[in-house]
């Protein structure tokens, strides 16, 4: 039997039997010790402490708030989605009755939402109303605009549309068949390579994240060489010595998601009358997002877990160099 | 709690500590030793001596697993010391009470908190904490001080400190390197008394110090080491007639 584990063994049976629940209590409890024993060296350093934390909630506000923004944007389009809309031109010589006809034809179909005929009058008088050429449209004799039906497919899939769009265009009495889906497309194309961007955004971010604590745990490492050889000299086990240092990480970096959050939250506040404006003239419903609990939670946690990898990192390169002389 | 009295394979008539041809070369080129062999009993107190630069502190390196032998076998209550892997050196230390001519205390808390490492160390906490340290700072004549930082002591009791910290543990064996080299020839001999008691309780103690005059005096058996090489044997006690 190893006399490591002969020693433990010796300590169990010295303080009266190995009871698991109680070896559980006193490693949770010198987990906590260590937890607590690091969130007070941060805080009897407040200055440096505060800096990295700032650093660390800059470098995870960015990417959260355009990953909110982007987000929101997708949210955005999706509210234009529902209204796809195909708009038939009708031959010209199609009369407005036999446009009402095949409009009430055409909403019958099961693939067809709704249909509605838009006469040869109707369609001048709009067109009147919101081109600004009514003036240039009184010098001609004729109607020069045919009847349109305005369509709403049941489904917005593209292949779905498409489909229909095929079968629309083989009606004699219809001329052209228009999309109003091709800008809507572009838009999510421009949304996805922008969601892209941001995501190596992040990805960046989060290694500088790393790096930052890494370094500042280093430092720290340096700073208490003295303490860690002491301790070695001791019989500190390399994971007694690690502890303090791991969740030094581990606050900077919640910390860290902390202010990350309260920068979102203020910048989402100072948005928020601007975007409240603008998306009044798009008679849409918000075009600013909230903080949700998810993402602040996730903002925290993915703090925690990069800071804590960059101490691990920082801790595993620099204490195995201590050595007592 | 008496998890850290006593080596694992040790059994009672037995060297605690023995050398088999033992060199240690630094990767200077630099021989430190050069094949030391003896034998150390358990329960004996033993001085090592030697000009500086003998070998003495690389001696009590070898022994605390400081450092590792270049050739020869180094065994420590009858456990080889080569077979000790780098995750199982910390437990090995918990077994040895190692004192140093600089103290080497923690500057940043007070002594209470210094004595307390090797138990907060070996996980032990509560009520039997704080009855250990001060049992230990009784034990060096400390007991008032412990709420004191170290920088407020005088070198003699920072070194008491140092002392209490290596025996809180109740570790069999006790090193000791010039652990009177800073001290007056009174404190000197309050810090000897020290090692005396320890010993006189079972502790096994070796002490390295050039301080000739105090090691004769106190009439245990002697090293001697010479650029590295042992040119007299522990089984010498000194007596009046030696220089």
């Amino acid at each position: 039997m190893p006399d490591r584990q002969r020693l433990g063994h010796r300590r169990r049976v010295a303080r009266g039997g190995f009871h698991p629940v109680r070896s559980l209590r006193i490693w949770g409890l010198r987990h906590a010790q260590a937890a607590l024993a690091s969130l007070g060296r941060l805080a009897r350093a407040p200055a440096p402490s505060l800096l990295t934390i700032a650093v660390i909630g800059i470098a995870l506000a960015l990417p959260a708030a355009l990953h909110l923004l982007v987000r929101n944007a997708a949210h955005f389009g999706q509210g234009w989605e529902g209204a796809t809309q195909v708009s038939l031109f009708l031959e010209r010589n199609v009369t407005d009755d036999a446009a009402r006809t095949l409009a009430k034809a055409l909403a019958h179909r099961s693939d067809v939402a709704s249909a509605h005929a838009i006469s040869r009058k109707q369609a001048l008088a709009e067109f009147r109303r919101h081109s600004g050429f009514s003036q240039a449209l009184e010098v001609l004799k004729r109607n020069p605009l045919p009847a349109v039906i305005v369509i709403r497919p049941t489904s917005d899939s593209a292949a779905a549309v498409e489909h229909l769009v095929k079968q629309l265009q083989a009606i004699p009495e219809i001329d052209r068949v228009q999309m109003d889906r091709q800008w809507l497309q572009r838009y999510f194309a421009i949304v996805h390579l922008v969601q892209r961007g941001v995501t190596m955004l992040s990805v960046l971010l989060g290694i500088a994240v790393v790096i930052v604590v890494g370094n500042t745990i280093r430092l720290d490492i340096q700073s208490r060489h003295q303490e860690i050889e002491v301790q070695k000299l001791i019989g500190a086990t390399d994971a007694f010595i690690r502890r303090p240092f791991l969740y030094s990480g581990l606050w900077y970096g919640a910390l860290g998601g902390i202010a990350a959050c309260a920068l979102l939250g203020i910048g989402l506040l100072a948005l928020h009358g601007p975007a409240s404006h603008l998306a009044v003239l798009y008679h849409a419903q918000s075009l600013m997002p909230g903080l949700d609990a998810t993402t602040a939670g996730s903002v925290i946690a993915g703090g925690a877990v990069l800071a804590w990898g960059g101490s691990f990192l920082a801790v595993g390169r620099h204490l195995r160099r201590i050595e007592p002389a | 709690m008496s998890a850290m009295a006593g080596f694992p394979e040790a059994s009672h008539g037995e060297a605690l500590i023995r050398f088999d041809s033992v060199s240690k070369r630094y990767p200077g080129g630099l021989e430190a030793l050069s094949g030391i062999t003896f034998e150390i009993p358990r329960g004996r107190m033993a001085f090592v001596t030697g000009h500086s630069g003998a070998g003495k502190s690389t001696l009590l390196r070898l022994i605390a697993l400081l450092e590792r032998a270049t050739r020869g076998q180094v065994l420590v209550g009858g456990q080889n010391l080569r077979r000790v892997g780098r995750r199982r050196v910390p437990y090995y230390r918990r077994n040895v009470g190692l004192i140093f001519q600089d103290h080497r205390l923690l500057y940043d808390r007070p002594v209470f908190e210094n004595v307390a490492l090797p138990l907060v160390i070996a996980g032990l906490d509560g009520p039997e904490l704080g009855r250990r340290v001060r049992a230990a700072l009784d034990q060096v004549g400390l007991r008032s001080r412990e709420r004191a930082y170290p920088v407020t002591l005088s070198s003699g009791e920072q070194q008491r400190v140092g002392i209490a910290r290596a025996i809180v543990g109740k570790p069999p064996l006790l090193l000791a390197d010039e652990p009177t080299g800073n001290l007056d020839p009174d404190l000197s001999r309050e810090i000897m008394a020290l090692f005396e008691r320890f010993n006189r309780v079972g502790t096994t103690v070796l002490v390295a110090s050039h301080d000739l005059e105090l090691i004769r005096e106190m009439g245990y058996p002697r090293m001697v080491l010479d650029q590295g090489r042992l040119v007299q044997g522990p089984d010498h006690v000194p007596g009046p007639a030696d220089a």
